[in-house]
């Protein structure tokens, strides 16, 4: 066994100010409707938002509770990780209610004989007595509320694999990897209801997870050679640029003969479900580049012009749960007032905004509530780890 | 890098308002409508003489309520739009559509229908129920597979139809999973897809059909329908190379 990895102590802010991006993506891609969301990742490479979220939460998590588990044990560390899983249940069971509400007002109002058979989805809102359970036991998840479930199921696990991190970070990995193969393998996946299997499979997203948290426990340095080699850097690009090539073929299908037979017969479908290996490859790529580019000690991540997209990545819970409400009521008031491409952009801006503000409200409270009183000053690693991981 | 996002987005915003001004009514650009995939057995058909049949199969988004929903619901509107168009071809079109079912039910229907209908085409839409029961992405692609397998053993073209695009139910049913898997199989087998989303997307982009309104009335309804009977047409005319033979009357 080698001896444990050093746990960082300094938080590096790429990780908040990507993660704070990746919500503002996800809020885009969130409505439906929305040509804003043309500037997303998801329309230029495989993967989209969500690996970057998963990924540097499963970063942030290891940052910060494997500094708990040095210190205090794994109880403790693991106690609170299990606090962590109940705040976020809470939050994906709050946006239910507001989703519920939504719907329900648009059953009660809406009527087009042309969407007759689209209008049956909502027949669920018939049986409250199955759906209301189904939606508790996270089996049943309406449409874009499916990353928290996913986000509970991983920190459930947390804990035993952040011990073994700790302990034999390879093993850990190895053990993540095998898992992932398993699942592809095997098929293995949760079931939903009213039918089929999480839309995020956990036992494959888990991979992206675990591979954050390793990187943030010593596996970024280890592999710091390979990132800075300059082979790395350009197999990275050609390979965005090739994933590029491959996604343009989908916006113009007329495009997608230059794509050779037996290409298309390997690579598609690219599973979103399973976080297809092309997926995860494109997102190591991103990473790469970014890693390449912008460097921990860059001074432009303290310039006023990021601190908003930080602010937001800082508090990633809270936000994230905003951004999906956010979406819901932009959908809401495309449907009942306007949706044209103006009201697209001001609604996309609208909500950026909204987010930005929360997250500075939020870092105020914690300020006051720091200075408060009786309580001692909390340490930065518990601020950090009340407010995010 | 501010501007430069600002420049794009006013690109965006105004590029599709300009390019509507080019149609009227509810045309639909050659990308949206025309792959590569053709309809071999089809256009083999007519140049024989044949008398063509297209067998249309679907769920609830392939009708119309009321006296005369089967007259205005796309299937009759295609019909109307091939006799117009193809006045030297006999063509006749026959729907099959039976709310709530998903890609595996149809699929193990389309054998026998093939048996008794005889079809020169067959008309797919589905995805819609697919989506509402959550059913698995992979099961769902190879249930359509298997389908379109089915009808190409019996002899007949397919044409893949996805789910209609419904501003109102967007967020609360994920359609685009599944519209995804049906390009990836009309992609691999090499059969045309009648986008349907992608189309109705763009006639409520471009201002000429609103289907964010909340009415009973069925009149919109109707052009949608008659809409996509048109768009079927042409989809049809070119992937069967049959430009040829189009009469002057449009």
């Amino acid at each position: 066994m080698t001896p444990p990895p050093a746990v960082p102590t300094e938080r590096d802010l790429r990780l908040d100010l990507f993660r704070g991006i990746a919500l503002w993506l996800i809020f885009l891609d969130h409505i439906p409707t929305n040509i804003v969301s043309w500037i997303t990742i998801r329309n230029y490479g495989f993967s989209d938002a969500t690996e970057i979220f998963i990924f540097i939460s499963g970063y942030t998590a290891a940052f910060v509770y494997g500094k708990a588990m040095t210190d205090r044990g794994f109880a403790i560390a693991g106690a609170r990780i299990l606090r962590r899983v109940w705040q976020i249940y809470v939050a994906h069971i709050f946006l239910f209610v507001i989703y519920v509400a939504e719907i329900a007002y648009v059953t009660a109002t809406f009527e087009n004989p042309l969407f007759a058979e689209e209008m049956n989805a909502l027949d669920f809102l018939k049986q409250p007595d199955v759906t209301i359970i189904q939606a508790l036991l996270l089996k049943f998840k309406p449409a874009n509320m499916d990353v928290l479930p996913l986000y509970i199921v991983l920190l459930v696990w947390f804990p035993p694999i952040l011990w073994l991190l700790l302990r034999n970070a390879t093993l850990a990995l190895a053990i993540s990897a095998g898992l992932y193969a398993m699942a592809w393998e095997f098929g293995w996946n949760l079931p939903s209801y009213p039918s089929g299997h999480w839309w995020f499979n956990p036992f494959a997203w888990q991979l992206l997870f675990v591979f954050g948290a390793w990187c943030a426990l010593g596996g970024a340095d280890r592999l710091a050679n390979v990132l800075r080699s300059p082979v790395t850097l350009w197999i990275a690009i050609a390979y965005l640029v090739f994933a590029f090539g491959i996604v343009m073929t989908w916006h113009f299908p007329r495009w997608a003969f230059v794509v050779p037979r037996w290409l298309t017969e390997r690579m598609y479908p690219i599973d979103k479900v399973n976080l297809d290996v092309l997926r995860f490859a494109h997102f190591l790529a991103l990473a790469a580049i970014t890693v390449h580019f912008v460097r921990v000690d860059w001074p432009g991540l303290k310039s006023p012009w990021f601190k908003p997209a930080i602010l937001c990545g800082q508090h990633s819970l809270e936000i994230f749960c905003l951004g999906v409400f956010l979406a819901f009521a932009a959908h809401f008031v495309m449907v009942e007032i306007y949706g044209g491409l103006l009201m697209q952009v001001v609604l996309s801006v609208v909500g950026v905004a909204i987010m930005v503000a929360t997250a500075a409200l939020i870092s105020w409270y914690k300020k006051i509530e720091g200075r408060g009183g009786g309580r001692p000053k909390r340490s930065a690693e518990s601020d950090l780890a009340g407010g995010e991981a | 890098m501010r501007t430069l996002f600002a420049i794009l987005l006013a690109v965006m915003a105004f590029a599709p308002s300009a390019f509507a001004q080019q149609h009227d009514g509810c045309a639909v650009p050659g990308y949206l409508l025309f792959g590569d995939s053709a309809l071999q057995r089809f256009s083999a058909a007519v140049q024989k003489k044949q008398p063509v049949k297209i067998v249309v199969v679907g769920t609830g988004s392939s009708v119309l309520p009321g006296q005369d929903g089967t007259n205005m619901a796309y299937p009759a509107r295609l019909e109307a739009a091939l006799k117009r168009r193809l006045p030297s071809v006999k063509a006749t079109v026959v729907a099959y559509a039976k709310p709530r079912q998903t890609a595996a039910e149809m699929s193990k229907r389309l054998e026998q229908l093939s048996l008794d209908e005889k079809p020169t085409l067959v008309i797919w839409q589905t995805g819609t129920f697919d989506a509402m029961r959550g059913v698995d992405g992979d099961e769902f692609r190879s249930s359509i597979a298997d389908g379109v397998e089915t009808v190409q053993a019996k002899g007949a073209d397919v044409i893949l139809m996805n789910m209609q695009y419904s501003p109102r139910t967007e967020s609360m049913l994920a359609v685009s999973g599944y519209a995804d898997n049906m390009r990836w199989v009309a992609r691999e087998r090499e059969v045309p897809l009648f986008d349907r989303q992608a189309i109705m997307r763009h006639w409520n982009d471009t201002g000429s059909i609103d289907l964010y309104a909340a009415t009973k009335d069925v009149s919109i309804a109707k052009r949608v329908h008659d809409c996509v009977g048109r768009a079927l047409a042409s989809l049809i005319i070119d992937a069967a190379n049959l430009e040829a033979l189009e009469g002057k009357a449009q």
